[in-house]
């Protein structure tokens, strides 16, 4: 047993917050350039956390902040097993426990508000699971492994068999980055109709943890879109990239959607992109090769 | 054998007995003493039998045989009795059918009824024995004081509590004759039992309501019924290329198209008893009954029977298109049925439709049937067991704290009940969250449908369910760990309900996770392997990851220390009102209001009304289609 | 460390002003001004914010909305007072139903005057807010530490 796998898992969990944080800046800064504006700094989002830990401790209760720290742990978790190599479904669903827990710190808060953003956010995990579990399994039937370490290694082009679910897949890397149309459980804007969604009842190093779990979570979700264009690295960032630009482009330019129209469009995509590509897929490897 | 006689026999025995004992008392102690000898009985079995593979045993057969068919017969009048009474002609009608056929079966293929071997066992009926042998008999250990506090809180129904244990203990009795048996006969009495005993368990309080659904249980299985003893006639009919009567030499006949007619109407049984689309509504009206009935119908016993047979025929349903099919309905189950579980806030209803889900989720593995696919199945009968029977007692025990079942009443637990509140949101997790058995189950079953031939169908729907799954159990979730102000804590009295059966379970739920990988290795893997000459496992180092969350997990509560100090309180954001933390305020005309949070069931979408006709028209279809692809392959 | 300067975290509260100076708090977030040059963020959350911009003289009616939004907010704040209502209560200050002035309810730390206050005389006020915002972070830093000594000299005494 080699130990390279760890080398990924530590160097994300140093890295990630770091990069993150910069990722978020250089967002922070694109978008004000798109609006005509000067924009903060592109060190802001480590300001930004840097004050919030600086901040009194305030709460609702305290068992907010168990799950909070719990969302920050298991977000570090998937994102530290996929630089490891590691199953692709076994992270996905770590991924989903990371946000059952913010899902029940805004529910243990007991607050109006941060009782709708974990409705909402709900809404979206329902809205987005579909579609990230046939990215996992178009990745399978492509390259014939769930790890990883096997995906990111492999000399196929991937995207060239999986343009469908890759699509599909940047639609709802719009909801994970809780970026317009769909940010309806909390935005990484300041303003929105709920208050602040699901953070509302977090504060000061509550909300720096959640912050910080943000960061982990882009790093993660950005490797997964890398590994669509796998096979050539220099492709691969600048795939990644570019993708990152269009999301934030989107971001500007479109209006928040209701939570219905959010699920139906996590799930039309899932259909229609996903299966359709996964479908014509297996047909050419069965029937047609 | 003597273990397998004992597991059969001393249920019985039991059952007679507790129909003399009338002081609770001294039912509990029979009740506690009884389940402890079955609980050991079952364990020695694992220990005995775990590494032998399939023993086969050459029970006497003649004079049993004959005393089954005439309790069959007996059973077959009571039902006409009781159609008779409550006016329910089709149950009568269905019985007259069933008993015919027996009858036409026993008398005209008399020569070809003979089985070498009327029992046996092999690591697949370990898992049924143990699942029956130590969820069932705490269930009935948990009844005893449940059904005391029952008749205090309802003193209109009828006290037939002596009947009541009878049943159960019979019915356990009936779910080991079921898994031990080889003789199909055998399996098909062991079948009529069950029906019979959920009949009985569901009409116990004797309503309106209750008799209603009890016949509607009773109608729907024995449709299963007549069409199990269809298949029965037509095994005999062939027996040359079938294999007869016998369990084994069905499994084992070359002729694969033969043997599918009977298997496809076996499994058509096993779905009426599984209650999967269009059948699941007997299952929800069984909702009446008192909670450990439920908790017994939808862990360990009847639904498991339906599914335990599909899983024993999946071999034979293996790359046939009549299975795809079966396959199909449990899949449209699996998917419609969590669907509407997110518009229920009756929290018995979200566990029975969860339930129909889950067996759905099993029944698609049995009837594509893949060597992975089996291997999925049975960890999904497990951890459903587990997490499912520690749900309903949980909610059980709830209602008679708190007066109510509906989800949103349950706000608050963990300040009002948080022991029970801690092991609800275990079993909760048991059901949809990774480290936990389900989601393993679900994995697995995921990785296995990826290799099957047109698995992708699977792999679409078991997405989209399993993403509403996470939806109505998380929301469930988060109404027990909402920390309200001023609530009364109601956990007092906690020792007149002995929760003892509940911490096992919990502790079950928990240890069959850690010990997962032994379950599968011993007992999942060889059974598989025995069946297919391949077996399926979950990689190592996924293992160890899974292992790694759920130390995390376990640990995790103590930074609970961290966080007690030094944070100032306030109340929730209320828009800048003044607030109470119990989320009163100062309201317009000097009026002090309350705001509440409820969740969301988006019934537009995801209504019963809305769901259940459109999935119980597919799946009949697909059930149809089963028999006439069957019927091709002949 | 002063990262509290660098990012200021505003909530604007109308405690019924004309919506002049409300206008004029808005426009700083324009382009033209764009105040998150400074790291300045319009947050509609008291428990997320940390400076308090607060317009109108307060009329009965919101009085204890302002003391609530203003206890909801953690320490280290401040509250500033834009435009002359809210400072004295303007030209509204003889209404029946205006308190009349900010520091009636809670304290200020800054005012704005104006009327309406002008975006470049709203950015100097907070601006000159951060300064006594950094006072306070280090005065509470101070304290917690004191505090956390003295209970570290509690305990080796115990």
């Amino acid at each position: 047993m080699t130990w390279t796998w760890l080398i990924g898992a530590v160097l994300f969990l140093i890295l990630a917050p770091l990069a993150g944080g910069l990722i978020a800046g250089i967002d922070r800064k694109i978008t004000a350039r798109m609006q005509g504006r000067v924009g903060p700094p592109l060190l802001q989002p480590f300001y930004d956390v840097g004050k919030l830990f600086e901040k009194e401790r305030v709460v609702v209760t305290t068992a907010q902040n168990f799950y909070v720290l719990a969302y920050l742990i298991f977000i570090a978790l998937s994102g530290a097993l996929f630089f490891a190599g590691g199953d692709l479904l076994l992270i996905v669903f770590a991924f989903t426990l990371a946000h059952v827990f913010l899902v029940l710190g805004a529910y243990a808060a007991h607050s109006p508000y941060s009782h709708i953003g974990a409705e909402r956010e709900l809404i979206q995990l329902m809205a987005y699971e579909p579609m990230i579990i046939l990215a996992a399994v178009g990745l399978y039937m492509v390259t014939n492994s769930f790890f990883v370490a096997d995906i990111a290694t492999t000399a196929i082009p991937i995207i060239l068999y999986l343009p469908g679910v890759f699509l599909g897949f940047v639609t709802i890397l719009t909801i994970k980055l809780r970026k317009s149309p769909f940010d309806i459980s909390t935005s990484h804007h300041a303003h929105q109709e709920i208050v602040k969604g699901i953070t509302t009842e977090f504060s000061g190093s509550t909300l720096a943890q959640v912050e910080i779990a943000h960061w982990y979570e882009n790093v993660f979700l950005l490797g997964f879109v890398y590994l669509f264009f796998a096979w050539n690295p220099i492709i691969g960032i600048i795939a990644v990239a570019v993708t990152y630009f269009a999301e934030i482009f989107v971001d500007n330019v479109t209006a928040r959607v209701r939570w219905q129209a959010a699920l139906k469009s996590g799930w039309v995509v899932a259909g229609a992109l996903g299966i359709l590509n996964l479908a014509i897929l297996s047909y050419m490897m069965t029937g047609g090769a | 054998m003597q273990t397998l006689l004992f597991l059969i026999l001393f249920p019985i025995l039991v059952a007679c007995l507790l129909l003399f004992v009338k002081r609770t008392a001294l039912r509990y102690a029979v009740v506690t003493l009884s389940a402890l000898a079955i609980g050991g009985a079952s364990i020695y079995l694992l220990m005995r039998y775990a590494f032998e593979g399939a023993v086969y045993f050459a029970a006497p057969s003649e004079t049993v045989s004959l005393a089954m068919v005439a309790i069959e017969m007996g059973l077959a009048l009571f039902i006409i009795y009781m159609g008779a009474k409550f006016r329910n002609y089709l149950a009568i009608v269905l019985a007259v059918i069933q008993a015919a056929l027996v009858v036409y079966l026993e008398t005209t293929f008399s020569g070809n009824l003979h089985a070498v071997n009327n029992l046996f066992i092999d690591q697949f009926s370990i898992i049924m024995a143990l699942i029956i042998g130590l969820i069932g008999s705490l269930i009935a250990v948990y009844a005893v004081r449940y059904m005391e506090t029952y008749h205090h809180h309802h003193p209109e129904v009828r006290d037939r509590q002596r009947m009541f244990f009878f049943v159960i203990f019979a019915f356990l009795a009936a779910m080991f004759g079921l898994v031990f048996s080889n003789n199909l006969m055998w399996v098909f009495f062991f079948w009529e039992v069950t029906t019979l005993s959920s009949f009985l368990l569901i009409g116990y309080s004797e309503t309106e309501e209750a008799t209603r659904n009890a016949f509607r249980a009773l109608v729907m299985n024995l449709l299963g019924g007549v069409a199990f003893v269809v298949a029965l006639i037509y095994l005999a009919a062939n027996e040359a290329t079938s294999g007869g009567i016998e369990l084994s030499s069905v499994l084992a006949s070359g002729d694969t198209a033969v043997v599918l007619i009977p298997a496809v109407l076996i499994g058509f049984a096993g779905i009426t008893k599984a209650a999967l689309m269009p059948f699941s509504s007997w299952l929800l009206g069984a909702m009446v009954a008192p909670t450990p009935v439920s908790a017994l119908l939808h862990s360990s016993t009847m639904v498991k029977a339906g599914v335990y047979i599909l899983v024993r025929f999946s071999p034979v349903f293996a790359g046939t298109f009549a299975g795809f099919s079966i396959g199909l309905v449990g899949a449209v189950t699996f998917v419609v049925a969590s669907a509407i579980a997110i518009s229920q806030s009756n929290a018995k209803s979200v566990l029975a439709y969860s339930t129909i889900a889950n067996l759905g989720l099993i029944a698609a593995c049995a009837g594509v049937g893949t060597y992975m696919l089996v291997w999925a199945a049975i960890l999904l009968i497990i951890f459903h067991a587990v997490a499912k029977s520690l749900l309903f007692l949980g909610t059980g025990a709830i209602e008679h704290r708190i007066g109510s079942r509906d989800i949103e009443d349950m706000e608050g637990l963990i300040v009002r009940m948080p022991m029970m509140a801690v092991m609800m949101f275990i079993g909760i997790a048991g059901m949809f969250l990774a480290p936990f058995g389900m989601l393993i189950s679900k994995w697995a079953a995921i990785e296995a449908f990826v290799q099957a031939p047109f698995g992708l169908v699977f792999i679409a729907i078991l997405a989209y369910g399993s993403a509403v799954t996470v939806f109505f159990w998380a929301k469930w979730m988060g109404k027990l760990v909402t920390v309200t102000r001023n609530q009364e804590k109601v956990e007092k009295g906690f020792f007149q309900e002995p929760w003892a059966p509940l911490y096992i379970i919990t502790g079950l739920v928990i240890a069959t996770v850690l010990l997962f990988p032994v379950i599968s290795s011993m007992l999942i893997e060889p059974y598989v392997l025995a069946i297919y000459g391949a077996t399926a496992r979950l990689g190592e180092a996924n293992v160890a990851i899974m292992l790694l969350m759920m130390a995390l997990l376990l640990i995790l509560p103590v930074s609970f220390l961290l966080f007690k100090r030094s944070a100032k309180r306030l109340p929730a954001y209320m828009g800048g009102r003044t607030s109470t933390p119990d989320l009163h305020f100062a309201g317009s005309l000097g009026l002090t209001r309350e705001a509440q949070t409820r969740n969301y069931y988006l019934n537009e979408y995801f209504g019963e009304a809305k769901l259940f006709l459109p999935g119980a028209v597919v799946c009949a279809v697909l059930i149809l289609a089963s028999w006439v692809l069957a019927g091709v392959a002949l | 460390m002063a990262f509290l300067k660098r990012s200021p975290w505003i909530l604007h509260y109308d405690a019924s002003s004309c919506n002049g100076c409300d206008i004029e708090v808005l426009a700083c977030l324009t382009p033209l001004y764009d105040v998150e040059r400074f790291g300045i963020i319009n947050t509609g959350n008291p428990k997320h914010a940390d400076v308090f911009l607060i317009t109108g003289g307060i009329n009965e009616q919101n009085r204890e909305v302002v003391k609530n939004i203003y206890e909801q907010m953690p320490e280290p704040k401040v509250v500033v007072a834009i435009g002359v209502c809210a400072a004295s209560g303007g030209i509204f200050r003889e209404c029946y139903n205006i308190v009349g002035g900010v520091d009636k309810v809670i304290p200020v730390d800054v005012y704005v005057p104006g009327c309406a206050a002008r975006p470049e005389m709203i950015i100097d006020g907070v601006v000159t807010a951060l300064g006594i915002l950094e006072e306070k972070r280090e005065k509470m830093a101070g304290a917690a530490q004191t505090k956390e000594s003295a209970r570290r000299a509690a305990g080796e005494s115990t």
